[in-house]
């Protein structure tokens, strides 16, 4: 089988999963939806993973494989929680903006 | 025997501890039987020593390991060696007196028990300081004794004045142990020991461990110390106040004990001061300057226990004088004839002050001849032996000093004598003010006025006896003696080498000089005293030097207005300007910044998510940055 | 033709990112994060990580995002004010903050010295179901024990947080 680094550099995936890392960011800061905030964080676990992927294949090492399953694990575990915090915070609030919850400095 | 050298400290210890505890519940006559027992029972066990010691041997214990460091260790060990054995004896026998003694003289007191557990506690401490093996163990019972000496100055605590002798006699001690702490750790740094045994090995070779500069320092710091607790010029000034302690702790810690151990410090440590001839020349002018000024100052006090302070300031500098022309021997003969006719003197003082109901000004006393008799002719036997007229013991010491100094030059000779005339000046004043012409007491104390119960006269009687024959102890040779006590020593101390002997006509000139001008000086008093029946003025009406004499050379508004005043001055600018504004502004500045700081950056937490999550990725970015661009 | 496709995907699954974060309405984030999602599976396979890539699809793609369609669904946002977007300094400063974070991490990256590649005949495996399961059986059993433990407690907690006060 074909090398792939030696079509597309490893700094390329590198690069990609940066970039879609900073888009996440930037989803963080820039919504007030905490929905779509908590799928920023879903983006960015998501380009962490991919940088894991990378660096395994380009090691030959299984290890970095096997931390993405744990990574979506607790991504998954991370989500069913936040989710469900979400639902009683609206239910409470009956908002899920964020700028609403300023109840955090008591 | 020798197995129970610990036991000769640990006995007063349990004294101390047993009236301790049980001040509240113990009869007063159960309590005096422990105190006096325990000493008299350390006493009999330093006899059993007798042996041993006499043969020339020196005895040591080691108990245990107190302190090791990485390239030194110190045990908690004694060494009973001849020096340290003889002073047992003075402190123990001298000391079971001073206990039987205060049995009657404190019989009236409420505090009566705690008199006597702080008794024991100096007994011990003072046992320790000459039976350990080490100067730390010595610096320790240095220490013990300075505690006991300030509570018992301080006894009678109501009296204000009593408290502040005693607070004045614990910090004039504390910059003499500041000196010898420092000699110490100077002796630790240059020798890596402070073992008695292996400092003073035999045939150890101190020269090789540092120059004359060394020793210099270490002894003067040593000095110091000495001068400290001795009660030498300038530290001298808390003996005179001390004597607002009870008398029997005048006699024992303030004449016949406690004030010794700096003359004993030098003993033990000759080896070094022979190293540094300049200490000596220090030690020498030191002991005679201090004879001389507080002889003077005695001469125009009013109070009974003041002049014998002064005298006992005096005495102690003649041993220093001693000690300084090289006469070791001389200087620890006359300390141990010293602790028996002063501790007789006190005693004698107390027992005036016990008949008189406490009265101590010497203006309001005499014709007490009649009224107390015993007294009288103890008081007498003391001062016979303080003035030097043979065959007191006294005579025999003091004789010794002055030869020494004869030998040294005659003008040192000249000023020896001078010091130990004023003392039988002052000396013959006291008695002859006391004890004969008419009475100026009130009628009051005059009605009370009795001679003391047996446990007071026994005592005086035992000490009188020892001032009489003391001298024997080292009777000279050319009077038929064997300078016995000299012989004793050596293996501990030896004398200096003589710069040149004296022909025994000389000796004896000088001797019948000594005695013919003593003689003289006590027909002087009694010339003014008796044939006049002058009585000393009251304070107000002194004038020029009789003044300056009474107000003991203004000495105590000397230190007032150049340490305390400034001290005080700083500790009120301290406590008005520093402490509050600064110390304090410092420490509240730290809270009301603390508070402003919060609230401002409270407002950063809002508790709006939003505004949490941008600061967080901020943080992020920084710390990125920080790592990777810098 | 592997390059042009790794392009591709990447072109996708930036554009569907940010599709993701921009979009006024919620359903549309939703599944334009399931399509980065696929893009991301499109890079493991190449990367030859099979199984990573089909995990990731039954995953995220299957039960994570079918988990926000329903909250999103549940919820009915749609015509609620949390979708008009922030005033407009505070996106620029979001966008901008996100700009220097990336850049940051690019200038990172570029002082980093990267590892040579490894032999390429050990590669095929280390993606394999067979490599992947010894490993997790073998080096990292008590993580992957502990994971199980990490579920029971958030099926516990998510139980508590949504079960309806009596």
């Amino acid at each position: 089988m074909a090398q792939i680094f030696n079509i597309v550099p490893l700094e390329h995936f590198i690069i990609l999963s940066l970039i879609l890392f900073s888009i996440g960011v930037i989803g963080v800061l820039l919504r007030r939806n905490m929905i779509v905030v908590f799928m920023s964080i879903e983006l960015m676990l998501n380009a962490v993973n991919l940088m894991a992927v990378s660096f395994s294949a380009h090691k030959g090492d299984s290890a970095g494989q096997v931390f993405v399953f744990f990574v979506m694990v607790v991504a998954a575990a991370e989500v069913a929680l936040g989710l469900a915090i979400l639902v009683m915070i609206y239910r409470n609030v009956k908002s899920i903006d964020i700028n609403e919850l300023k109840q955090l400095k008591w | 025997m020798e197995n129970l050298i610990w036991l000769i400290p640990t006995l007063p210890l349990l004294g101390f501890t047993v009236l301790g505890l049980g001040a509240r519940s113990l009869p007063k006559g159960m309590a005096a039987f422990i105190g006096c027992g325990m000493i008299v029972a350390a006493f009999l066990l330093s006899v059993g020593l007798a042996g041993p010691i006499f043969s020339g041997e020196s005895l040591s214990q080691d108990l245990f390991t107190w302190m090791r460091g990485s390239r030194w260790s110190v045990n908690f060990g004694f060494q009973v060696d001849q020096l340290s054995w003889m002073m047992m004896l003075v402190i123990t026998g001298v000391g079971a007196l001073i206990h039987v003694y205060s049995a009657g003289y404190m019989h009236d007191d409420e505090r009566h028990n705690y008199f006597f557990a702080y008794l024991n506690l100096f007994v011990f401490f003072m046992l320790l300081l000459v039976m350990g093996n080490n100067y730390l163990l010595l610096f320790a019972g240095w220490e013990g004794v300075g505690l006991c000496s300030y509570l018992l100055i301080g006894f009678w605590f109501s009296n204000n004045e009593y408290n502040d002798a005693a607070k004045k006699a614990f910090v004039m001690n504390r910059v003499g142990d500041l000196g010898f702490l420092l000699g110490l750790f100077l002796t630790l740094t240059v020798f890596g020991s402070l073992n008695y045994s292996e400092l003073f090995a035999e045939g150890a070779d101190l020269e090789a461990y540092g120059s004359t500069a060394i020793f210099t320092a270490i002894t003067l710091l040593f000095i110091v110390g000495a001068a400290g607790k001795s009660a030498q010029i300038p530290l001298y000034t808390w003996l005179p106040d001390a004597m607002a302690g009870p008398t029997p702790v005048s006699a024992l810690i303030h004449a016949a004990t406690m004030v010794t151990a700096g003359i004993y410090l030098v003993l033990r440590s000759l080896a070094f001061f022979e190293l540094a001839p300049f200490t000596l020349n220090v030690l020498m002018w030191l002991g005679l300057a201090t004879s001389i000024f507080a002889a003077t100052i005695g001469l125009k006090q009013n109070d009974i226990k003041k002049v014998l302070a002064y005298s006992t300031v005096s005495q102690l500098g003649l041993m220093f004088f001693a000690l300084g022309l090289g006469a070791y021997v001389a200087a620890f003969f006359h300390l141990v004839t010293h602790a028996f006719f002063k501790a007789l003197l006190f005693l004698g003082a107390g027992s005036v002050i016990h008949g008189m109901s406490g009265e101590q000004d010497i203006r309001k006393m005499g014709a007490l001849r009649k009224v107390l008799p015993v007294t009288f002719i103890v008081f007498l036997i003391g001062t016979l032996a303080i003035a030097g007229i043979p065959p007191f013991a006294g005579f025999v010491s003091k004789d010794q000093i002055l030869l020494a100094a004869y030998e040294h030059s005659p003008v040192l000779f000249a000023l020896g004598i001078g010091a130990s005339l004023l003392t039988t000046f002052y000396m013959f004043r006291l008695l002859f003010l006391v004890f004969y012409g008419q009475s100026r007491a009130d009628h009051h104390a005059l009605e009370h006025a009795h001679e003391s119960p047996l446990s007071m006269t026994l005592p005086l009687g035992v000490l009188a006896v020892l001032s009489v024959v003391g001298g024997f102890l080292n009777w000279p040779g050319l009077m038929g003696g064997n300078f016995w006590l000299q012989n004793y020593l050596s293996p501990v101390v030896k004398e200096a080498e003589k710069h040149h002997h004296i022909s025994h006509s000389t000796e004896w000139g000088l001797m019948g000089l000594v005695v013919a001008l003593v003689l003289a000086t006590i027909f002087l008093a009694y010339q003014k005293y008796i044939s006049k029946a002058a009585v000393p003025a009251e304070d107000a009406n002194e004038a020029g030097v009789g003044k300056v004499l009474n107000q003991k050379y203004y000495v105590d508004e000397l230190y007032d207005a150049v340490f305390v005043k400034p001290t005080q001055a700083l500790s009120a600018w301290l406590g008005r300007i520093f402490d509050p504004k600064i110390l304090d502004g410092l420490v509240n500045g730290t809270g009301t910044g603390l508070v402003a700081f919060s609230s401002a950056i409270r407002k950063i937490q809002d508790g709006a998510v939003g505004i949490y999550l941008f600061i967080f990725a901020f943080g992020i970015l920084l710390l990125l940055a920080f790592q990777f661009l810098f | 033709m592997q390059q042009i496709l790794f392009y591709i995907l990447a072109l996708l699954a930036i554009a569907f990112s940010i599709a993701t974060i921009t979009s006024r309405n919620a359903m549309y984030s939703v599944l334009s994060l399931v399509a980065t999602f696929f893009a991301l599976a499109g890079f493991y396979l190449m990367l030859n990580a099979e199984f990573v890539a089909f995990v990731h699809i039954i995953v995220y793609a299957g039960a994570i995002m079918v988990l926000f369609l329903f909250v999103v669904m549940m919820l009915n946002l749609n015509q609620s004010p949390v979708n008009i977007p922030r005033p407009l300094l505070a996106r620029l400063a979001a966008v901008v903050a996100g700009g220097i974070f990336g850049l940051t991490l690019v200038a990172a990256l570029s002082q980093t010295i990267l590892p040579t590649s490894a032999e390429s005949t050990a590669l095929a495996e280390v993606g394999s179901v067979r490599t992947l399961g010894k490993m997790l059986f073998n080096e990292f059993l008590l993580p992957f024990e502990l994971t199980s433990v990490l579920f029971i407690a958030t099926m516990v907690g998510v139980v508590v947080l949504t079960k309806k006060e009596e």
